[in-house]
């Protein structure tokens, strides 16, 4: 099922375990497969072990069972190869606030073992690239939330790393700096075909970037698939009406109530999920009008990668936060 | 691709070196709170110089040995706190992902706290001569004397290094300073160890290596070239670096779980 190209460029993991002393399993047997130069989108709430897969793939967390290769080798045998066809930029820019962008570049090249000339010229490339060419001499302590996250995504690929992985890259970002991280990344894996492993909490991130999408929930992936598909699956749109006249409320509750089961809506509003989907819609004005029902505002919401969480686990993903085990928030940090 | 080991450690020694040199607040405590103690205690005890069996007939440079080891403990926090926070930041975890021996990483640390040594002993050594302070030893012992200080310096500042990957918090590091104070306040600092004549205080002094390091300073500013005392003073200096190296690179293992 795998391909050669996959296994040398993506991510395979099999029934990948991680547990913590007197915790929870934060990672549960997950099993997944990348391909090279595609954008995997790993959804989930706080907590739900989004952070420790990424630490366990990138060598920094030792899984207590299963087996994942990246890039074509195992992360427990073989780390340093691991480590050398990857770039990682983990949740919170992980930065010197003393020292410049350009000190920054010139000591991850460096230590990534590039030559002199090619240290310089790459760092001032990356630089260009993510747009700091003109901040490359301030400390990095003077940067703003968008900047450091843009430096972190530059200091990821001194290496010209094959794999790519981003731990809630855009988090606290304002949309501007989240908009041009997603277009670099975008270009990326189409054009230098980086694999791209993303976490995220944003619907709309993992929606706008992700080829496909793996969300994740207490430890366990709950769905997998392209956005498209996973919308698909639950896959029924909802019309939201609102009369123009309050007294017709209950009215025009009784005739959406024919075209499927009611969902959630603004006060004023009746909101149905249509059985019979998008379709139905012309459907559902004329059954309003022969009722002689005057209609407010109507509105066809598509069904969002939300109600796809929703209906796999019965909640939605705004407020599912749970407390993140402390060893993993701790990353490699923490004592074995 | 990988970087040679000297490569990594010249990095990190220049990352550190600069951290160092953009911290104010690391560099001037470290050079003013001895200098300070330095002054009270000659204008305080100038007077234990008449005591039979002292051996100098000035007490700044009885004294002057001391601001060189509460300089050095002071490397103990700011390599140990630049440690640790770098473990609490991430940081780490970015250098994990690289190539980096741990090797390079401890010795690239304490460049910060050579750095720092050195800066420190000049500044001492200077401001003791100017205010009156004798070098018996000469210019050549200047030097000595800067090279024990920062062995010395650099020392402590594994231990600094051992502390922060142990406990991994800049504040457990900082909890460590006045541990190491009465380290110095219960060792020859004010008396020589034959004028301590409190039994237990005599005891104590007379096992803590502290006094040991004084007394191969002071043998440079008071006596000239006493080479036992001198080959004591670095052999405790070397002690303490390979032991803190070791309980160190042990803790990195630890701390960094990567594969």
């Amino acid at each position: 099922m795998t391909t050669a190209t996959q296994r040398s460029g993506g991510i395979e993991v099999e029934s990948l375990v991680r547990e913590f002393k007197n915790g929870p399993r934060a990672v549960d047997g997950i099993d997944l497969e990348v391909a090279q130069g595609e954008i995997y989108g790993f959804l989930g709430p706080n907590g739900a072990g989004k952070s420790t897969t990424v630490l366990m793939l990138t060598t920094l967390l030792p899984p207590t069972a299963g087996t994942a290769r990246v890039g074509g080798f195992d992360v427990v045998e073989q780390g340093p190869q691991v480590r050398a066809s990857i770039g990682a930029a983990l949740q919170e820019a992980a930065l010197d606030p003393l020292l410049t962008g350009r000190e920054h570049m010139r000591l991850q090249t460096a230590l990534h073992g590039l030559g002199k000339s090619e240290r310089e010229s790459r760092g001032n490339e990356l630089l260009e690239r993510v747009g700091l060419a003109h901040a490359a001499e301030r400390k990095v302590g003077e940067y703003s939330g968008g900047m450091k996250r843009r430096l972190d995504l530059a200091l990821a690929l001194a290496h010209r790393p094959r794999i790519l992985f981003l731990d809630e890259p855009t988090t606290g970002l304002d949309i501007q700096s989240r908009t041009a991280l997603w277009e670099e990344v975008s270009r990326l894996a189409a054009e230098d075909a980086v694999t791209v492993f993303l976490t995220t909490q944003y619907l709309e991130e993992a929606d706008a970037l992700a080829n496909r999408v793996g969300i994740i929930d207490h430890g366990h992936i709950v769905a997998e698939g392209s956005p498209a598909e996973l919308k698909a699956e639950i896959g029924r749109p909802t019309v939201e009406a609102m009369p123009r006249n309050e007294a017709d409320r209950e009215r025009m509750t009784a005739v959406l109530g024919r075209f499927g089961e009611g969902a959630g809506s603004s006060p004023r509003g009746v909101a149905v999920r249509l059985d019979g989907g998008e379709s139905q819609l012309a459907e559902v004005v004329r059954a309003l009008d022969s009722e002689g029902i005057a209609i407010e505002h109507l509105q066809l919401h598509a069904p969002s990668l939300d109600d796809v969480f929703l209906a796999k686990t019965g909640r939605s993903l705004e407020g599912a936060e749970e407390g993140e085990p402390v060893e993993a928030a701790d990353a490699a940090v923490a004592p074995a | 691709m990988s970087a040679g080991l000297g490569s990594q450690v010249g990095q990190l020694a220049r990352r550190s070196t600069l951290r160092t040199l953009r911290q104010p607040a690391q560099i001037v405590p470290a050079l003013v709170f001895p200098l300070f103690l330095l002054a009270v205690n000659t204008g305080g005890l100038k007077d234990a110089t008449s005591l039979p069996g002292f051996p100098t007939d000035s007490y700044l440079t009885f004294v002057l040995a001391v601001p060189f080891i509460q300089g050095a403990l002071f490397s103990v926090m700011n390599s140990g706190t630049d440690l640790a926070r770098d473990i609490e930041t991430g940081f780490l975890n970015r250098l994990a992902l690289t190539p980096l021996r741990g090797a390079a990483l401890l010795s690239g640390l304490l460049a910060g706290a050579f750095i720092l040594g050195v800066v420190q002993a000049v500044v001492y050594l200077s401001v003791g001569l100017i205010a009156g302070a004798e070098l018996a030893a000469g210019p050549a012992g200047a030097l000595v004397l800067v090279l024990l200080s920062v062995s010395i310096t650099v020392a402590f500042g594994t231990i600094g290094l051992f502390a922060a990957l142990r406990f991994g918090s800049g504040e457990a590091v900082q909890g460590l300073f006045p541990v190491f104070f009465v380290f110095l306040f219960l060792s020859a600092m004010t008396l020589p160890l034959e004028l301590l004549t409190t039994d237990w205080f005599h005891a104590i002094a007379s096992v803590n290596p502290v006094t040991y390091l004084l007394e191969a300073i002071r043998s440079l500013l008071i006596e000239g070239w006493n080479l036992g005392d001198l080959a004591l003073g670095f052999g405790i200096a070397l002690a303490i670096g390979v032991l803190g190296m070791a309980a160190a690179s042990s803790a990195l293992k630890t701390r960094l779980v990567r594969t």
